[in-house]
């Protein structure tokens, strides 16, 4: 971009952006262009579930959960991705749609451990889908390799966020990847390698994304294996990383104060969420006193 | 800079610049999150020079790595500077118009050639001329350094000439486009900003201007000595002279994280009276005569921090400090207190409201504000203003507000310690990726990245040069001090040049090697460029140096 | 990057093996990575890890993410093998065709599938692209060179011959069956000398390309938009704006990418096109390029067709050496590159967007579109991907003129069309007719079906049943869509009376759960479940009542075609449901099958 790109008084480059309209449920609104159907229609105060969107990485378009009817679409279309066009007649409640969420959330719960997904419980009442209906997931041991998280792959649903997060989107570290095809297909290091022979730098914003647990804090896994996991007990305190001086936000997660999980705010310009080694897990010096 | 006191660009603009030049730092492993923002650029298309005696994770990313001779950044500053104006490739107009002293300094470069750079620094002059061109021609650029710079004992030289290269193409005071230190640690600049620095009062204001000192005693009710104080080098000066004899130590380990440690720890220990506060019984802590248990800023502390790029955020409590610490406030206000003199209210959110009605650049950042907005950049001047992403705009009004920006004229000077047939390797030093400082903090978690052994680290040919094996136990010497170290062949090393870190103090005591040359403007000392021997230990040592 | 490496080293074959693919191109970039990894397979039949290390190291590819490509494909093996693998096909023409004969009796007689014996083994396949000549395998032993051969007209023995390396003597393809002057696209295959240019200019060769040059790029597009092409790869979109698109966008570079990726099941047509006249599909790739302003362009072949992508690799080579690609094709100021890469078993390549991924050395997963592939494509910048079939008769259209194109055909389906015959017909193979013939003189073309008719699979796994009392659907695009049914790739599979559709069914079940690249999760799931009920309809034990059963079917279905990201999962149901609505499929509407001698589609 040249340097004669407008800015706004303090200096940040705006893109001016054209308004778009569309109807979504019947009502009439406009939106910024390059927002998603996703975007317009929290806008208008919808609830679109989602699992494999996340506001800092790019839509893996894989859950399928977020799907919404477009008039003149051949099938439905992701929200989360699709972007906004001029004059779109979208719909988030039709059968089409109620029935195709009821069956993407019935087929995930008979194929994964949904049991530590936020709010899955509640979507399925919502669209009323039976999560025993297609069958129960195959148990999967722990993979237990390092010091830091643990890998529960049976809660594993490929949302992709963990390989974006450790790729392109933040970390640029590639250590995972999806690896076989289909129904095969899992979140791998080459060969399998166990973490700390991997490139793995430890960073846990794979953690950080994950949306079904599958990846947790040592000390989440604990405590849900000893049934003392309980959200409700818990708090969320935002903060800031004791150790270098970049400041990167850090939310504390306190349960009988104790700090038991470390994320960071998607919405901090100075991490877009994510985090190293020192700020995510390096809090330990402090219960070692 | 220019007086400034911080770095100034946003992280947000490092993402969207066209050219980096990461000089003397590893980012990619010290500033890990920061570096998130160059990935972002680099994905754009930018390009990433980065400069640095070694290889690492950050010269990887590099669309070019420039590897100078520890201590030959001024050479290869002045070299660029050369290309820039005998390429034509400065801004005039900015030069006239927003800067002063650009004679003086084109003429100081004048025998700087990239050749005459080549033969001092051993980059290739193609190289040099390349980054300059890239550099020049950028229609955004940054520079941004770390302790590559600062760690010597020319730091402040060292500094000038970088910004010297950001006046001489207009790259400051723009959107992309700035001069930025990292901070190593989390809250250097927010302890500058409060006032933690010899010369000046909270929010930079000058301790020896009559006027400015008058409002200061006016809030506090209390007497300002009217002269600059100490910095940590000075002080350790005037303990030398016995005219500094009690210290009062905050959240600070200089018994092992100075340089030349044998001389800090001695004299610390001739101190008629040590206090120190601390989370934990440091070195430092066991040689004091009163110990304070404090809290820690993480999770314990109420208050805020001061990043890299000038945002000032909160600082919250999650959970209560261990039984006996308290809060950093509390004490010192308790102190006080026994001392003669209430310093009113040890409230966090009171007292940051009495700085910022102390301090105009931090004036409109209320802890409401700060809460909303995520942290504000200061300067933030009142409580309808949004914070400034960059700093120094003001040089490209039209016509210029304020003071035009100083070219420096500065000459290179190798580092104090020469390299000499019994001292023939350069030690540098510097962090990894899940370890800080002495480890104090950073230890306590398992990391799997970090080794079982502190070691020596060298490069392939050093070994051989030495008869040194891989692993072997090699006794590592200065003309300060001697320890015992693992050898590790890193590849990535140029020959000559040797890699310790400061990480794990019991295991290696790397500061008793390092030096303290230190730059009298800044105070820091010359971590990144000490000259040692290896020797093994079958050689029996020939005098103990140091103590 | 700050990648790290695989502590691993590769022997000297395998450096040898991936050094060689790397010095055909000026920098080892990552869309080299598929291209290395068959080297590598070729050269020792499985990828070590010292050789994925190397890989890795020379085209900087993070080796996670080499792992997650090398399993990917079917063909690329990530633990020792033995050197030779017979891949019988096992798909739904070859079934008809009685291929479970010959997998039983490896089985039992050689060793189990996948079992190394002797350093050899043999494996089921999708669908081989050999079905005029089923039963069908392919024939791979790695080696400097290694040998891929396709082998057809199998049986147990020859089967178990072909395991022992031994020489197998095959009959070669006659796949084309019909009278010869009602050819155009097919009108040069069996009759020209498939390696020599001379003979393909002889024939008429070049000619489109010259009349092209002449008369200039807007000429052509619009000639091949007035022609009203439809694409013949499956989805049969408009080739003239797609064209056009391409030509409009203001990015550059632009690429041509012909899609020879022929993996729908009982689908031959583009291997016999390009085995039988492949300077005719270089040349059509040079007009397409030169009507859409791209100076390179890839010939995507599908790994099984060995064959195919050599005789394009000598007709490239040739055209090169003559002046007809390069710098300067044909004097004219038209610069072009065609590199021919082959896929490595993964019928979700055959998507375009999957194949653009699997191009750029990733995951063959297909992309969320918009954008299409003629704004964003290949490596990001607009890209024309066109079937094979369809450049093809793009090439016919500039040589001929849109009129004499549409001259044949109905107006909303213009020109011929190729048709894959297989299955129980007394003539299987390619047939080229005017699109608007019915299926019933379609059939009879190919001398009618061997033991009656039960039904007719149209336009592939991903296509439709078609049952005896619809033979006079015309096979144009309109009367199949009103029909519900679709033309596909132009498959027409033969069943015999007495087939058993419940098992023809679960083996295109059995085929989508294996095939789906695992990206979303209505597919990667829902495809597993389809295969899993079906396994229960065949067995007769329904989980809770038939009618459940049915709700789900109907559900997943509902689910597949609405929520998948591509065409896969979108049609991995759709050959079910119709086969639901035209045969006994759930067992309380249909008594006990009772097996016949010749029922060769049952299990």
């Amino acid at each position: 971009m040249a340097a004669g790109s407008p800015t706004d008084p303090t200096g940040r480059l705006v893109t001016l952006r054209r308004k778009v309209q569309l109807t979504i449920d019947g009502a009439t609104l406009s939106v910024s262009e390059g927002s998603t159907i996703l975007d317009a229609a929290k806008s208008l105060g919808i609830d679109t579930p989602t699992l494999c969107f996340a506001q800092n990485l790019t839509p893996a378009n894989a859950c399928r959960v977020c799907v919404v009817e477009l008039e003149g679409a051949r099938t439905l279309v992701p929200s989360c991705a699709r972007r906004v066009e001029p004059g779109m007649v979208v719909h988030t409640d039709s059968a089409r749609v109620r029935d195709a969420r009821r069956t993407v959330l019935e087929l995930l719960a008979s194929s994964v451990d949904m049991s530590a997904t936020p709010k899955f419980a509640e979507w399925c009442e919502r669209y009323g889908a039976r999560p025993t209906r297609f069958g129960t997931p195959t148990p999967r041991p722990v993979v237990d390799d390092n010091a830091l998280f643990v890998r529960d792959y049976a809660k594993c649903m490929l949302c992709y966020k963990c390989v974006e997060a450790c790729g392109d989107d933040a970390q640029h570290t590639f250590a995972i990847a999806v690896a076989g095809r289909g129904a095969h297909a899992t979140i791998a290091t080459e060969l399998d390698t166990p973490l700390p022979d991997s490139a793995c730098v430890f960073c846990g914003n794979c953690v950080g994304v994950c949306p079904t647990g599958a990846l947790q804090f040592r000390a989440e896994h604990e405590l849900r294996e000893a049934d003392a996991w309980d959200e409700s007990r818990q708090s969320q305190i935002d903060t800031i990383c004791p150790y270098c001086g970049v400041g990167c936000s850090l939310t504390l997660h306190v349960q009988d104060e104790r700090i038991v999980k470390v994320t960071s705010p998607v919405g901090s310009e100075v991490t877009h969420g994510h985090l190293c080694v020192k700020g995510r897990f390096g809090f330990e010096y402090l219960g070692k006193r | 800079m220019f007086g400034a006191g911080g770095g100034t660009s946003s992280y947000r603009e490092v993402g969207e610049t066209d050219v980096v030049l990461l000089w003397g730092s590893n980012a990619r492993e010290t500033h890990p999150i920061f570096f998130h923002h160059v990935l972002r650029a680099i994905d754009r298309g930018a390009r990433l020079y980065v400069i640095d005696p070694r290889k690492t994770p950050s010269t990887a990313w590099a669309t070019r790595h420039l590897a100078p001779h520890v201590g030959t950044d001024i050479e290869l500053a002045h070299a660029v500077a050369h290309v820039l104006i005998h390429e034509g490739l400065v801004d005039e107009t900015f030069i006239r118009r927003a800067t002063a002293g650009f004679e003086d300094f084109k003429a100081s470069v004048e025998r700087w050639t990239p050749e005459a750079a080549e033969a001092a620094t051993s980059v290739p002059a193609a190289l040099i001329r390349e980054m300059a061109r890239d550099f020049g021609r950028a229609d955004r650029a940054m520079i941004c350094w770390t302790l590559g710079i600062t760690e010597h004992h020319d730091a402040v030289d060292n500094v000038l000439s970088l910004i010297n290269l950001a006046l001489l193409t207009g790259h400051v005071g723009k959107w992309g486009s700035g001069v930025n230190p990292l901070r190593g640690q989390n809250n250097v600049q927010g302890g500058g900003d409060a006032g933690a620095l010899p010369h000046k009062l909270p929010g930079f204001q000058d301790v020896e201007d009559d006027e400015i000192r008058a409002r200061y005693e006016r809030a506090w009710g209390a007497t300002i000595p009217p002269k600059k104080g100490w910095h940590l080098t000075d002080q350790l000066h005037a303990m030398e002279r016995r005219e500094l004899r009690a210290l009062y130590c905050l959240g600070e380990n200089p018994a092992q994280s100075e340089a030349d440690a044998h001389r800090v720890r001695k004299l610390l220990r001739e101190l008629d009276h040590l206090v120190v506060q601390d989370l934990f019984l440091t070195k430092t802590a066991e040689l004091a005569h009163v110990v304070l248990p404090a809290a820690a800023s993480l999770g314990e502390s109420e208050g805020t921090v001061t990043n890299s790029e000038r945002r000032v955020q909160r600082l919250r409590r999650a959970v209560p400090p261990p039984m006996g610490a308290r809060d950093d406030i509390w004490i010192i206000a308790e102190l006080s207190k026994r001392l003669g003199h209430d310093l009113g209210t040890t409230h966090a959110e009171a007292i940051w409201d009495e700085m910022r009605a102390l301090s105009p650049m931090h004036r409109g950042m209320s802890y409401a504000r700060l809460e909303a907005l995520g942290g504000i950049q200061w300067p933030c001047p009142d409580e309808t203003h949004p914070g400034t992403p960059f700093l120094h705009d003001r040089l490209w009004a039209e016509p210029r507000v304020g003071p035009p920006a100083p070219f420096h004229v500065v000459h290179p000077e190798p580092p104090v310690e020469a390299l000499t047939p019994e001292y023939p390797l350069r030690l540098t030093t510097g962090r990894r990726l899940s370890d800080y400082n002495t480890g104090v903090q950073s230890g306590a978690f398992a990391s799997p990245l970090r080794r079982a052994l502190e070691t020596i680290d060298l490069a392939p040919q050093d070994l051989v040069r030495f008869g040194v094996r891989e692993g072997e136990r090699v006794r590592v010497r200065s003309r300060r001090g001697a320890v015992e170290a693992p050898v590790r062949a890193d590849p990535r090393l140029p020959a000559g040049l040797a890699f310790m870190t400061l990480h794990r103090p019991e295991q290696v005591d790397t500061n008793l090697l390092t030096i303290e040359a230190t730059d009298p403007r800044a105070g820091t000392a010359e971590f990144k460029a000490a000259a040692i021997c290896i020797e093994r230990l079958d050689v029996p040592l020939q005098s103990e140096p140091g103590e | 990057m700050d990648l790290k490496s695989i502590d691993a080293l590769p022997t000297d074959d395998e450096r040898e093996a991936i050094e060689r693919v790397l010095a055909t191109q000026p920098e080892p970039t990552r869309d080299l990575l598929l291209p290395v990894l068959r080297a590598i397979q070729a050269r020792v039949g499985f990828v070590s890890k010292g050789a994925l290390a190397h890989a890795c190291d020379r085209l900087q590819v993070p080796p996670a993410e080499a792992w997650g490509i090398a399993t990917f494909y079917h063909l690329i093996a990530t633990r020792p093998a033995p050197r030779t693998v017979l891949h019988v096909c096992d798909d739904v023409a070859c079934r008809a065709r009685g291929s479970e004969r010959i997998t039983k009796a490896l089985a039992s007689r050689f060793a189990p599938e996948a079992a190394a014996h002797h350093d050899a083994c043999w494996k089921r396949s999708p669908c081989l692209g050999q079905c005029e000549r089923a039963p069908a395998a392919l024939r791979i032993r790695a080696g400097e060179p290694v040998e891929e051969r396709a082998l057809g007209g199998l049986d147990a023995v020859s089967a178990m011959d072909a395991l022992r390396g031994e020489t197998i003597a095959v009959p070669a393809p006659a796949s084309i069956q019909q009278p010869r002057d009602s050819l155009r696209l097919l009108a040069r295959v069996g009759v020209v000398d498939p390696e020599s240019l001379d003979d393909y200019r002889a024939h008429g060769g070049y000619a489109a390309l010259r009349r092209a040059h002449e008369l200039g790029a807007s000429w052509v597009l619009r000639e091949v938009s007035d022609a009203k092409l439809l694409g013949r790869g499956g989805a049969g979109f408009p080739a003239g704006r797609k064209w056009g698109a391409v030509a409009s966008q203001p990015a550059r570079p632009r690429y041509v990418v012909c899609n020879a990726d022929e993996s729908e099941p009982g689908t031959f047509k583009d291997r016999v096109l390009m085995e039988g006249d492949p300077f005719a599909i270089v040349e059509a790739i040079t007009l397409a390029a030169f009507a859409v302003s791209a100076e390179r362009a890839f010939v995507y072949v599908r790994g099984e067709y060995p064959l195919a992508a050599a005789r394009l690799e000598h007709a490239i080579a040739s055209a090169r050496r003559r002046g007809l690609l390069g710098e300067s094709v044909m004097g004219h100021a038209q610069r072009l590159e065609i590199e021919v890469r082959r896929g490595a078993g993964a019928y979700i390549c055959g998507e375009e967007t999957a194949l653009l991924e699997s191009l750029e050395g990733r995951r063959g997963e297909p992309r969320a579109k918009p954008p299409f592939p003629v704004e964003q494509g290949l490596f990001g910048k607009p890209t024309l991907v066109n079937n094979v079939e369809t450049l093809a008769a793009a090439l016919l259209i500039v040589r001929d003129g849109a009129p004499a194109f549409t001259a044949l055909g109905t107006p909303e389906s213009s020109g011929t069309r190729l048709f894959c015959l297989s299955g129980d017909v007394t003539r299987p193979g390619v047939y080229e007719v005017p699109m608007g013939l019915t299926l019933r003189a379609l059939i009879a073309l190919a001398g009618g079906a061997t033991h009656g008719l039960a039904g007719v699979l149209l336009g592939g796994a991903a296509g439709t049943f078609v049952g005896p009392d619809e033979l006079d659907l015309k096979l144009t695009f309109e009367d199949t869509r009103r029909a519900g049914a679709t033309l596909g790739s132009g498959v027409v599979i033969v069943f015999r009376e007495g087939t058993d559709f419940r098992a023809v069914v679960h083996g295109l079940a059995g085929f989508f759960r294996h095939e789906s690249c695992g990206q979303c999760v209505p597919c990667r799931v829902g495809t597993t479940k389809v295969d899993d009920l079906l396994a229960r309809v065949r067995a007769g034990t329904p989980d809770g009542t038939w009618d459940d059963e049915r709700d789900r079917l109907r559900e997943l279905g509902h689910v597949l075609r609405e929520a998948s990201i591509c065409g896969l999962g979108q049609a991995a149901a759709s050959a079910l449901e119709s086969a639901t609505q035209r045969f006994a499929i759930w067992p309380a509407a249909m008594p006990t099958p009772t097996p016949t001698p010749s029922n060769g589609g049952k299990a």
